[in-house]
C-alpha cells in the first residue's frame, strides 16, 4: 500500500497564546512546537496499516524551515520518507493554499489512503483534508475512530451527534483523524537514529506550480473576551453553599 | 453579481435541527442588513414538508433538493446538490452548521466552489458590504477576524452560540433537481448505531456537569448524572476521566475533544488544564466545585465553591430540585 500521511506543526498545547500589539498575528518567540496532535493519530494510523499490509508511508509538510523536525518525529516513528514544502510565499497559506501545496505533491505519487488531522490545534479550521479529497477528486471520511482496510474499499467508525456511523468508502480516500483511533507510538531512539538518514525532498511553491493567494484572510488576530471575575461562594457547610449556588443559577445567571 | 444570503439546513430522520434555527435567524440579521434575501438549501428524502417551519425564522425562499441518494448523509451527494444549487444562483454569503455533518460539508464546498471558508465562528457581522467572521484559534487563546475575496463567503456557525429569533415569513418553497445518482456514490453508510441513552449530545446540550479526575472513580458519576438529570442536562468528562477509562471518549470536553457552549456548565474535581478550558470557556456560565482553591478553574468560574464535590454535588442537586418544583 502507498499510504501518505500529511502533518502540520503547531505550538504546544500547554503554549501561552500572545497576540502582537497590531493585530496581525501572534508572538512566536516563546512557543515550543510539536506535531499536531490530531496527526499523530494519522501517522500512527498509516504505520499500522502498513505493518499489517506491506507498503510503504510518505510523510508531507507544508511549513516553515522548523516543521522538518515534525517529519523528522514521524520517520522516527517508523514512516519511510518524507516531502517538505518549505516557502516563505506560503506563510500566510489559508487551509484552501494548504490543500493545493499537498495536492501538488500528491498528485505526482501513487497513493491509496491519505492520514490527516481532523484539524490542526492552531487554526483549528478543519478543513485542509476535505479540501484536499475534493483537489484528488477522491471520497473524504473526516473525524473517524476506526479503520478497517478490506482490499479496495476500507470501514471507518465516525461519530456523530447522538450515533455512530459505519461507512465504506472506495479507496483511494482522505480519512482525518479523531482522538480514540489508536494511541500513537514514541518514536524510539533507533527510530530517531535511523531518521536522520531517511529521505527528505524538499520543494517549493514554484516548483508545485499553485496560487499562494489565501482564499480566507485572517485580517486581525484580537484576544479572548474577558470573563468578569467570578464569585468565590463562602462559608463552612456544603449545604448552605449548595444551596447559594443554586440560588445565583436561578435569581441571577437565569439559567436553571 | 453575487447576491443574497444563503444557509444549508441540516436535517435528520425527518427534523430539522436546532442549528438550522440558529443559521436561519442568524441569516436573517445579515440580510437585513444588505438588504437580501434569505434562501435555504434543503437536502434529504421525503423532506419537503419541513421548508414551511424555516419561513417561521425569516428564511425568504426554501430550495428543496429532494432524492433517496441524498439519504442518509454522504459527503459526495450533499456537496454535489449544493455545488449545483448555488452555482445557479451565485450568493454572496453561504452560512453551516458547524456540526459534524455541517463541518464536513463546509469544508467540502470550499474545495469544490473555490472559496474561503471560516470555521466555527462564533460571531458573524456585515463589514464594508461583506462577510467579517469570528472564530476562536488557538483551541480559544485568541480570535481571528476573517475575511474572504469571493464567493459564495463560506462560515460554519458553532452550535448554541448564535440566539433563535422567530421572523415569521411564508417562505417560498422550490424544488430542484439534485442530480445525484446513487450508485455513483463512492462512499455508502452502511449502519447507524444510535446512541441508546436518549441524551442529547454534549456539543447541543444546555446544561453540562463535567466531572474529571477528582471524581476517583467510574462510580463517583452517580451523583453528576443525578445532578444533570434534575437540570435535564448531559454528563460531560475531562480527559483524565476519559483515559482512566472511567467515560467514554465521546464525553470528553476540550482540546481534543469537544467543543461546548452550553447556558450552563458545571465543572466537578477538574482542574482546568488549559486544554480543558480550549473545550468549555465559551460556555455561557460556568461553575466550578474543586477542593483546591488554588485551582485554574476558578479563573474562569462566574460562581466557585472551594470544597469537597462528594458533599457539594449532592446538596446542590436537592437545593436545584427544590427550586424547580
Ligand atoms: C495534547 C494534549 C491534549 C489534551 N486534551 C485535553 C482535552 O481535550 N480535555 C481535557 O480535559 N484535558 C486534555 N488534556 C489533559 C490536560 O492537560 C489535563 O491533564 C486534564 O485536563 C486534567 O484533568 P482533571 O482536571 O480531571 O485532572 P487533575 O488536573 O488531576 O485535576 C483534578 C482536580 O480534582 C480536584 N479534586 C480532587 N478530589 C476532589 C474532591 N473530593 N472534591 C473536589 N475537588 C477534588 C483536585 O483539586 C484537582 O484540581 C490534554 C493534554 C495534552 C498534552
Ligand atoms: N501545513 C500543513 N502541512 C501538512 N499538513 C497540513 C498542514 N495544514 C494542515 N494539514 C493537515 O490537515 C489537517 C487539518 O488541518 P486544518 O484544516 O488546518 O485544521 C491537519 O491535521 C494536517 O493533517
Amino acid at each position: 500500500m502507498n499510504i501518505i500521511a500529511c502533518v502540520k506543526q503547531v505550538p504546544d498545547t500547554e503554549a501561552q497564546i500572545k497576540v502582537k500589539a497590531d493585530g496581525s498575528g501572534i508572538e512566536e518567540g516563546q512557543i515550543k512546537w510539536v506535531m499536531n496532535p490530531y496527526d499523530e493519530f494519522g501517522v500512527e494510523e498509516a504505520l499500522r496499516l502498513k505493518e499489517k499490509n506491506g507498503g510503504d508511508v510518505t510523510i508531507i509538510s507544508v511549513g516553515p524551515a522548523r516543521a522538518m523536525e515534525t517529519i523528522r518525529t514521524a520517520l522516527a516513528m517508523g514512516a519511510d520518507k518524507g516531502v517538505h514544502v518549505c516557502d516563505p510565499v506560503l506563510d500566510k497559506a489559508d487551509a484552501y493554499v494548504t490543500a493545493a501545496a499537498l495536492a501538488a505533491v500528491i498528485k505526482g505519487m501513487p497513493y491509496d489512503i491519505i492520514f490527516c488531522g481532523q484539524r490542526a490545534i492552531d487554526d483549528d479550521s478543519g478543513q485542509v483534508g476535505a479540501i484536499l479529497a475534493e483537489m484528488l477528486d477522491i471520497p473524504q471520511l473526516t473525524i473517524i475512530t476506526k479503520v478497517e482496510y478490506a482490499g479496495s474499499t476500507i470501514k471507518a467508525i465516525k461519530p456523530i451527534e447522538g450515533a455512530q456511523l459505519l461507512i465504506e468508502t472506495a479507496l483511494p480516500c482522505v480519512v482525518t483523524a479523531q482522538k480514540g483511533l489508536n494511541e500513537p507510538r514514541y518514536a524510539s531512539l533507533p527510530g530517531i537514529m535511523k531518521a536522520k538518514k531517511k529521505p527528505v525532498d524538499v520543494k517549493n511553491a514554484a516548483a508545485l506550480g499553485i496560487a499562494v493567494e489565501a482564499k480566507a484572510k485572517v485580517v486581525k488576530t484580537i484576544p479572548p473576551p474577558a470573563r468578569a471575575a467570578g464569585k468565590i461562594i463562602c462559608g463552612d457547610d456544603p449545604a448552605q453553599k449548595a444551596v447559594e449556588v443554586a440560588r445565583l443559577l436561578r435569581e441571577e445567571a437565569k439559567v436553571i | 453579481m453575487a447576491k443574497g444570503v444563503w444557509i444549508v439546513a441540516e436535517q435528520r430522520d425527518g427534523a430539522l435541527r436546532k442549528i438550522s434555527f440558529e443559521l436561519a435567524s442568524t441569516a436573517r440579521k445579515l440580510a437585513d442588513q444588505t438588504g437580501d434575501e434569505v434562501s435555504a438549501i434543503l437536502l434529504g428524502s421525503g423532506i419537503e414538508s419541513l421548508a414551511a417551519q424555516l419561513g417561521k425564522y425569516g428564511v425568504d425562499k426554501v430550495y428543496v433538493g429532494d432524492s433517496p441518494a441524498l439519504e442518509p448523509y454522504v459527503t459526495e451527494a450533499h456537496a454535489a446538490a449544493v455545488a449545483k444549487i448555488v452555482k445557479e444562483n451565485d450568493p454572496a454569503i453561504l452560512l453551516l452548521g458547524a456540526s459534524v455533518q455541517g463541518k464536513d460539508l463546509a469544508a467540502r464546498l470550499a474545495g469544490k466552489l473555490a472559496t474561503g471558508l471560516a470555521t466555527d465562528c462564533t460571531d458573524v457581522k456585515i463589514a464594508d458590504g461583506k462577510l467579517l467572521a469570528v472564530r476562536p484559534m488557538y483551541a480559544g487563546k485568541c480570535f481571528g477576524e476573517i475575511v474572504t475575496g469571493s464567493n459564495p463567503q463560506i462560515a460554519s456557525l458553532r452550535p448554541n452560540v448564535f440566539p433563535v429569533a422567530e421572523n415569521a415569513k411564508a417562505a417560498q418553497v422550490v424544488k430542484f433537481d439534485p442530480a445525484v445518482d446513487a450508485a455513483q456514490l463512492k462512499s455508502k453508510v452502511l449502519e447507524v448505531q444510535k446512541d441508546t441513552s436518549g441524551k442529547v449530545d454534549l456539543t447541543e446540550a444546555n446544561v453540562i456537569v463535567s466531572g474529571g479526575r477528582g471524581m476517583k472513580g467510574p462510580e463517583g458519576y452517580a451523583i453528576l448524572e443525578e445532578l444533570a438529570d434534575t437540570l435535564h442536562g448531559c454528563v460531560g468528562a475531562s480527559r483524565a476521566a476519559v483515559d482512566a477509562g472511567w467515560r467514554p471518549q465521546k464525553d470528553q470536553v476540550g482540546q481534543t475533544g469537544k467543543v461546548v457552549s452550553p447556558n450552563l456548565y458545571i465543572a466537578c474535581g477538574i482542574s482546568g488544564a488549559i486544554q480543558h478550558l480550549a473545550g468549555m470557556s465559551s460556555s455561557k456560565y460556568i461553575v466550578a466545585i474543586n477542593k483546591d482553591a488554588e485551582a485554574p478553574i476558578f479563573a474562569k468560574a462566574d460562581y466557585g465553591v472551594v470544597d469537597d464535590l462528594f458533599k457539594v454535588v449532592p446538596e446542590l442537586n436537592s437545593a436545584c430540585k427544590k427550586l424547580l418544583a
